[in-house]
């Protein structure tokens, strides 16, 4: 059992890093959509690291991919949208925009 | 004295802003015609390059009748070069003589393509060449049975030979040739691209406005982009019928009733218009983009009502008139027999 002092401090740690933390944890890594174009073509990630798909482009869009069957729908991104995929399995990932399928990437985790 | 001075300076300050504001207009427009320049090269994939003999045979057998079960129909029965290569029906005609449930496509400038058929379910023009073969509402025909019946004709057997050298005729090898000669099936220059490389006078003002208009107000661009004008993009324009279209292939909220951004080259030869062939006119189709659309949840985003005036619609279609060719006129080969 935690001694009040240590669960306050840990209430308000938790809490300080529920405040400043940025909504995506440090070793992810940024994707923008502009152009109707992802800004990288292939990354390769750790298990566990999760990528910010940012909307720069003045059309929406709806990035998904697909593993070993699996499904993972970031759902319709309007214009100024973020939104991360976490990638918690190693394998090889197709990233595609189900609305312009010519926008495509590859992302390899280990 | 001093009126006139600060008179001229109001003039000269105008004059500038003026000459100003016309240049970043022309600057805008000039951007705009960047991205629609016609390619140089027709791409052809890696796994299946271009060569005279594929193209040669694939012509061939894309006006051949004996891939058809009944040797009645070729696939240009419906992809007719007559009518920008799609058959002016709402719904096209199969065999034995039955209506399909979608619109006939062009096959015009597919080179760019990304997915194939209205709703994408086919990764390659390759894979795609092999679909109306069998299918029981378009050629009916057996692939090994074709296969026995091409093997027959010692014509065949020797431009196969040529083309696929100690492969001969596979199914795969007509999908690559029928593949390769639609690649070459590409839109000659129209006015609108003379107009991009600089002739000022190949396109009339109202279809400049209408370029205008395309790219700005009536958002045409979001989807009908580059030079074949389209992005090759899915979405649900709100026609509103039941066909699920892409959602049926890839079950994605977005994607219910969505199908295919075709591109707009030798339009006004292709109607009647859209995945179901409902509207038969250019104008039209330009009512229903300004508020004809039905409103539903999968309602692309990028479709707003645009309240056009009387004059804008006019000159949006006589833009999108200024994007057919006169394109050479398509010759019949000769069949082995
Ligand atoms: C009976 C009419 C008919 C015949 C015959 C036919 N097609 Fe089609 N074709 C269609 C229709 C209708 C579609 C659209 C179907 C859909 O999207 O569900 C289509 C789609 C296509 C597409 C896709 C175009 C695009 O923009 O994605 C290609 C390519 C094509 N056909 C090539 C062929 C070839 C090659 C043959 C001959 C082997 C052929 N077709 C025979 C009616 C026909
Ligand atoms: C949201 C994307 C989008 C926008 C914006 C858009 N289109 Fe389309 N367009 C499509 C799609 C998708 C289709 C095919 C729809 C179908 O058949 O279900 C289409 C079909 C068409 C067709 C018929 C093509 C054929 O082969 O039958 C024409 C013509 C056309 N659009 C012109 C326009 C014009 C003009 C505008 C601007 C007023 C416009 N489009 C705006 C996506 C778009
Ligand atoms: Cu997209």
């Amino acid at each position: 059992m935690l001694s009040t002092p240590y669960k306050n401090a840990t209430i308000c740690l938790g809490l300080l890093v529920a405040c400043t933390a940025p909504s995506f944890s440090d070793d992810s890594v940024k994707v923008t959509q502009k152009g109707k174009q992802f800004s990288e073509k292939q990354l390769s990630l750790k298990a566990g690291q999760s990528v910010l798909f940012v909307n720069d482009d003045n059309v929406a869009h709806n990035v998904y991919t697909i593993i070993k069957g699996k499904k993972q729908d970031l759902g319709l991104q309007k214009p100024n949208e973020e939104n991360s995929i976490a990638f918690e399995q190693s394998g090889t990932y197709r990233v595609r925009c189900a609305i312009h399928p010519k926008m495509k990437m590859v992302v390899k985790v280990e | 004295m001093k009126p006139k001075i600060s008179r001229t300076m109001i003039i000269f300050v105008t004059v500038i802003a003026a000459s100003m504001l016309s240049s970043l207009a022309n600057a805008d427009s000039a951007l705009m015609r960047d991205g629609f320049k016609r390619p140089t090269d027709i791409p052809f994939p890696e796994e299946n390059g271009y060569t005279d003999a594929k193209a040669v045979l694939g012509k061939m057998l894309f006006f051949d009748p004996r891939l058809s079960r009944e040797n009645n129909i070729t696939c240009a029965s419906c992809h007719n070069p007559s009518f920008a290569w799609e058959d002016a029906q709402t719904t096209s005609v199969g065999t034995p003589m039955s209506r399909l449930g979608r619109h006939t496509p062009t096959v015009l400038n597919l080179a760019w393509g990304e997915l194939f058929f209205w709703d994408g379910r086919s990764e390659s023009l390759e894979e795609q060449a092999l679909g109306p073969i069998q299918a029981g509402g378009e050629m009916a025909q057996d692939l090994d049975l074709l296969i026995a019946e091409l093997k027959a004709v010692s014509g065949y057997v020797d431009m196969f030979e040529a083309a696929f050298p100690r492969e001969g005729i596979t199914a795969e090898n007509i999908g690559k040739a029928i593949a390769t000669y639609e690649r070459t099936i590409v839109s000659a220059k129209a006015p609108f691209d003379h107009w991009i490389e600089g002739d000022e006078n190949a396109i009339n003002a109202a279809a400049k406005r209408g370029f205008e208009l395309f790219n700005t107000k009536a958002k045409c661009a979001s989807c009908h982009d580059g030079w074949n004008f389209t992005d090759w993009s899915f979405h649900d324009i709100g026609l509103g019928d039941a066909d699920e279209g892409r959602y049926e292939v890839l079950d994605i909220d977005v994607l219910k009733h969505s199908f295919k951004t075709p591109g707009l080259r030798n339009i006004n030869e292709r109607a009647p218009y859209m995945h179901n062939g409902s509207l038969a006119t250019l104008e039209e189709v330009v009512e229903h983009y300004d508020s004809g659309f039905v409103k539903r949840a999968s309602l692309s985003s990028e479709m707003q009502e645009l309240n056009l005036t009387k004059g804008e619609k006019h000159d949006l279609v006589a833009f999108i008139k200024t994007l057919s060719s006169n394109d050479p006129q398509v010759s019949l080969p000769k069949l082995p027999n």
